[in-house]
C-alpha cells in the first residue's frame, strides 16, 4: 500500500475506532503525536512567534512615531484598517508571486495582520496617560523622551499587552491557513484530513483542538505577564 | 533646605492670537526672596497662566521674568523646571509609581545618590505629615488630602528655592483644606522658601500670603500689597468689590487677641448684659469680636495656653484697629 | 496545494484583464458569497446582540462576554468549518454557521460593552424619573449604546465577508471558489478574484460607516469612525 500522498492512517493497523472514523480515538492521537501533531504545533508556534515579534517592533515604531507626529495618526489608521479588509487567503495568493510559496510569504501576512492589530492599541495606550499626570511630568522638567519612558510607556503597558493578547490569538487562528501555501503548522492535518473521500475526524478535532488550546495558554500567559507588570493596578483605596 | 529665590516680572505680556483681550498684559511684580506670594482674581483672569510663564510651560511675548537676576529665557526650559518645584491641581501624581518614587523623580533626574535620595524621600514624608508607611503606597491607595501631600513632597524634594503652586487645594473637601493650607504655611515657616501660590478665593489668599497680587481680567495686575493693606486701603472698586463688603471683619482676622494691648483685668469685671466671654490669647480678633457680640459685651477676658487669665480685650481696640 | 506561477510584473494586468472577461461570472459568485455572509452575519445577530445586550443591562456576565469573545477570536475558522464538516456535511448550512460564530465575537463584546458602559449618572437619572427597566433600556441604554454597537456590526460585517473565502473547502461557493482553484483558473484568475474580494470588505466597509453615521442619533456623533475602539481593548 504505497501512497503518493499526505499521511493517512494506516487502515492496515489502525484501530477499529480509526476504521470506523469515530468521533475522536486517542490511540490514534498517542501514535501520531510525534510525528504529526507535535511537529504541526512547533511550528505553528514558530510561525505565529516570529510574525508577533516582527509585527510588535513594527507597530511600535509606528506608533511612536504617530504619537510624536500627530497627522501621521490618522492616515496610518485607515491604512491599517484597509489592510486588515483582505483577505489572508488572498494576501497569500497576493505575496505569492513576489515571494514564492515560502515561509516568507506566510510571514508577511501574518506579520500584516499582527501590525494591524497592534497599531491601534499602543496608540490609545500612548494617549492613554492622563494629562495631568503628564502635565505635572512636563513641569517638574523631563524631557520628551523622558515623559516617554517613564510616565507614558509604563502607563501604556496594559494597552499593550491587551493588543498583544488579541494579536497572537488572532494570528494563531490565521496561521492555520497557511498551509493552504506551506505543509506547516496545525492547519495541515486540517486540510488533508478534510480532503480525504471521508474526512479523518479525529486528526480534524485534534489539530483543531491543539490550535484553540494553543492560543488560550498564550493569552493565559499574557494575562500573567500583564498582572507581574503593572503592581499600581492590584491595589486600590484601603 | 535651601533659600528662596527673588522673582521679578518685568512688563510681562502674553496675548494669544485672534483675541482683544490679552492673556496677560503688562504684569510687573518683584517677589522678594523667601516671600508667600498669593496670585488671587476672577477665573481665567490670567493668574495661572503668569504662573506657568515662570517654569516657561507658557512662552510670553513681551517683557522679561527674572529668577535672582537672571531672564528665565538664559535657562534651558527642562533645566529650569528641575530647579521649580510645580503643584498643580489635580496633583498628576505618577500612577505607576509608588509615593517614594513619586518624591525621587526630580533627584533622580539630577543624578543624586541612593542613599541621599533615600534619606530625602524619608526626609520629606514627614515634613509633609505622612506615615513612613505610606512611602510604599501607590496614589490609587490614598485619599485626596494624602495625594496632594505626596504632591508637595515631590515639589520640594529637589530643594528648589522656588515653588509654583496652582490651585493645589481647589479639588479638596473644606476641612482637609484648612488643614493643608496651615500645613503649608508652617511648612513657609521652616523652609522659607519663595513661593508662588495661585487661587481663586480671597480668604485662602488673604490667609496664606506674606503679599497678595490681585490680577484682574484681562491679566492686569490690580493691587499688590500686604494682605492687611489691601483690605483696609483696596485700590479701586474692583478690588473692593473683590474682597467684599466684610473686608474690615476679614482684617480682623489677620491678627491675634495677643497683638492687641489689653487692659487689666480688674479694670472691667461685668458687661451690660453679664459675665464678659473668654478668649484665648491665640485665636483671632475677628472670633473675639464674634463672641463678644454673642455676648451682648464690649470686651472679652483673654486667657492664655493653661486658661490663665491674661488680661481684657476691648472692642474699642478692634476698632482702633481697623479704623 | 497551489503551485505558484512564476512572477511577472504582468500578472496584476492580468488579473485585471481576467475581471473585465468573465464580469457575470464574477459577480455571481460575489453574490454568493454576499449571501453566505449575510446569513452568517444575521445568525450571529440573532444570538450575540440581544445576549450581549442583555448583560449589559444587567451588569452582569462580563467574564461569559470576555471570555466569549476570546474563545471566537481562538477559533479559526477552519478549524470551526472543519469541526462541522462531519456533523453538517458540507455546503451552506456548515459555512454559514461557522463564519457565525467567527461574527459573534466582536458583537457580542461590542454589544456588552457598548451597554454596560452607558453612563452610569443617566441610567439613574431615568431612573428617578420613573422610567421602567424596559423603558431605560429602550430610551437611554439603547440610543447611548449605538456607536459601539454600530462598530461591532461593522467589525464583524467585513471581518466575515473577508474570511468567507475560505468556505471555498467546503463547498460554501463564492469567490473563494476560484480563489482555490488556481489549477483551473490560473494565477491572474486567482488574483483578480481576490481583488474582487477585497473591494467586497472595502464595500461593505464603507457602506456600513455611512450607514452607522446615519443611524447615530446626532448628539453622539463623532468625526472620526475610523480608529474606534482598537480591537481588544477590552482586554485591558
Amino acid at each position: 500500500m504505497d501512497d503518493d500522498g499526505p499521511v493517512i492512517p494506516d487502515f492496515g493497523h489502525g484501530s477499529s475506532c480509526v476504521t470506523d472514523n469515530r468521533t475522536f480515538c486517542w490511540d490514534w492521537a498517542r501514535e501520531h503525536w510525534g510525528d504529526t501533531l507535535q511537529p504541526a504545533v512547533l511550528q505553528h508556534l514558530w510561525l505565529t512567534a516570529i510574525a508577533v515579534a516582527i509585527g510588535f517592533v513594527l507597530a511600535f515604531a509606528l506608533a511612536l512615531l504617530a504619537h510624536r507626529v500627530r497627522r501621521v495618526e490618522h492616515p496610518v489608521g485607515v491604512a491599517a484598517a484597509l489592510l486588515y479588509t483582505i483577505p489572508s487567503l488572498a494576501l497569500f495568493q497576493l505575496l505569492v508571486p513576489l515571494t514564492g510559496l515560502t515561509t516568507t510569504t506566510v510571514e508577511i501576512a501574518l506579520v500584516a495582520y499582527t501590525l494591524v492589530i497592534l497599531y491601534p492599541n499602543i496608540v490609545a495606550g500612548l494617549d492613554g496617560a492622563p494629562p495631568e499626570v503628564v502635565e505635572a511630568a512636563r513641569g517638574m522638567g523631563l524631557t520628551r523622551r523622558q515623559v516617554l519612558t517613564r510616565v507614558e510607556l509604563p502607563l501604556a503597558v496594559p494597552a499593550i499587552v491587551g493588543g498583544l493578547r488579541v494579536a497572537v490569538v488572532s494570528t494563531i487562528a490565521i496561521a492555520t491557513i497557511a498551509a493552504f501555501l506551506l505543509p506547516k503548522g496545525l492547519g495541515y492535518p486540517i486540510f488533508y484530513a478534510i480532503k480525504l473521500p471521508e474526512p479523518f475526524k479525529t486528526e480534524i478535532y485534534a489539530a483543531g483542538a491543539l490550535a484553540i488550546g494553543l492560543a488560550l495558554v498564550c493569552d493565559g500567559a499574557l494575562v500573567l505577564l500583564r498582572h507581574a507588570l503593572v503592581p499600581w493596578a492590584r491595589r486600590g483605596r484601603r | 533646605m535651601t533659600r528662596g529665590a527673588e522673582i521679578v516680572f518685568d512688563h510681562v505680556t502674553k496675548r494669544y492670537p485672534g483675541r482683544d483681550v490679552a492673556a496677560v498684559d503688562d504684569l510687573s511684580l518683584e517677589i522678594a526672596a523667601g516671600t508667600f506670594c498669593v496670585l488671587v482674581g476672577p477665573s481665567g483672569g490670567g493668574k495661572t497662566t503668569a504662573l506657568r510663564m515662570v517654569n516657561r510651560l507658557i512662552a510670553f511675548d513681551e517683557g522679561d521674568i527674572r529668577i535672582d537676576g537672571r531672564s528665565v529665557r538664559d535657562f534651558p526650559p527642562v533645566e529650569l523646571r528641575r530647579g521649580i518645584g510645580y503643584v498643580i491641581q489635580q496633583v498628576g501624581l505618577f500612577p505607576h509609581m509608588t509615593v517614594r518614587d513619586n518624591i525621587a523623580t526630580v533627584p533622580r533626574l539630577l543624578g543624586w545618590s541612593r542613599e541621599s535620595i533615600a534619606a530625602r524621600a524619608a526626609e520629606l514624608i514627614e515634613l509633609v505629615g505622612l506615615d513612613a508607611a505610606d512611602g510604599a503606597r501607590y496614589p490609587a491607595e490614598l485619599s485626596g488630602g494624602q495625594r496632594q501631600r505626596v504632591g508637595l513632597a515631590r515639589a520640594l524634594a529637589a530643594d528648589p528655592p522656588l515653588l509654583l503652586m496652582d490651585e493645589p487645594f481647589g479639588a479638596l473637601d473644606p476641612i482637609t483644606r484648612s488643614r493643608l493650607q496651615v500645613e503649608v504655611r508652617r511648612l513657609h515657616r521652616e523652609v522659607r522658601k519663595t513661593i508662588i501660590f495661585v487661587t481663586h478665593d480671597i480668604d485662602e489668599a488673604v490667609t496664606m500670603g506674606d503679599r497678595v497680587a490681585i490680577i484682574r481680567q484681562g491679566g492686569r495686575l490690580a493691587q499688590y500689597d500686604t494682605p492687611d493693606a489691601i483690605l483696609a486701603r483696596p485700590a479701586d472698586d474692583f478690588v473692593a468689590e473683590f474682597v467684599g463688603e466684610d473686608r474690615a471683619l476679614r482684617r480682623l482676622a489677620l491678627h491675634t487677641v495677643g497683638s492687641l494691648p489689653l487692659d487689666a483685668c480688674a479694670a472691667v469685671s461685668r458687661g451690660a448684659n453679664g459675665p464678659l466671654p473668654r478668649v484665648g490669647r491665640d485665636s483671632t480678633v475677628r472670633s473675639a469680636v464674634s463672641a463678644m457680640i454673642e455676648a451682648g459685651t464690649d470686651a472679652a477676658v483673654v486667657v492664655d495656653g493653661e486658661g490663665a487669665e491674661v488680661g481684657v480685650l476691648r472692642l474699642s481696640r478692634a476698632h482702633e484697629l481697623v479704623g | 496545494m497551489i503551485a505558484a506561477d512564476t512572477f511577472r510584473p504582468g500578472i496584476f494586468v492580468d488579473a485585471l484583464s481576467f475581471i473585465v472577461d468573465h464580469p457575470g461570472f464574477l459577480a455571481a459568485k460575489a453574490l454568493e458569497q454576499l449571501v453566505l455572509s449575510g446569513a452568517a452575519l444575521g445568525l450571529a445577530l440573532l444570538v450575540a446582540l440581544p445576549l450581549g445586550i442583555v448583560l449589559g443591562h444587567l451588569h452582569r456576565g462580563s467574564g461569559i462576554a470576555i471570555g466569549a469573545s476570546i474563545f471566537a477570536r481562538a477559533l479559526p475558522s477552519l478549524a470551526a468549518i472543519a469541526f462541522l464538516l462531519p456533523v453538517l456535511g458540507i455546503g451552506f448550512l456548515n459555512n454559514a454557521i461557522a463564519l457565525a460564530i467567527l461574527a459573534a465575537g466582536p458583537l457580542l463584546t461590542n454589544a456588552y460593552e457598548g451597554v454596560e458602559g452607558v453612563d452610569r449618572d443617566a441610567v439613574d437619572a431615568a431612573r428617578g424619573m420613573g422610567m421602567s427597566r424596559g423603558q431605560i433600556l429602550r430610551r437611554v441604554e439603547l440610543p447611548l449604546a449605538v456607536p459601539l454597537v454600530l462598530t461591532g456590526i461593522r467589525v464583524a460585517a467585513v471581518t466575515v465577508v473577508a474570511t468567507a473565502p475560505i468556505a471555498a473547502i467546503a463547498g460554501g461557493g463564492g469567490l473563494g471558489d476560484v480563489i482555490v482553484n488556481q489549477a483551473s483558473y490560473r494565477l491572474a484568475g486567482v488574483l483578480g478574484a481576490s481583488l474582487c474580494v477585497m473591494a467586497l470588505s472595502a464595500a461593505v466597509f464603507v457602506g456600513l460607516v455611512a450607514l452607522q453615521n446615519a443611524i447615530t442619533p446626532r448628539g453622539l456623533r463623532r468625526t472620526r469612525v475610523v480608529g474606534e475602539l482598537p480591537p481588544g481593548k477590552e482586554l485591558q
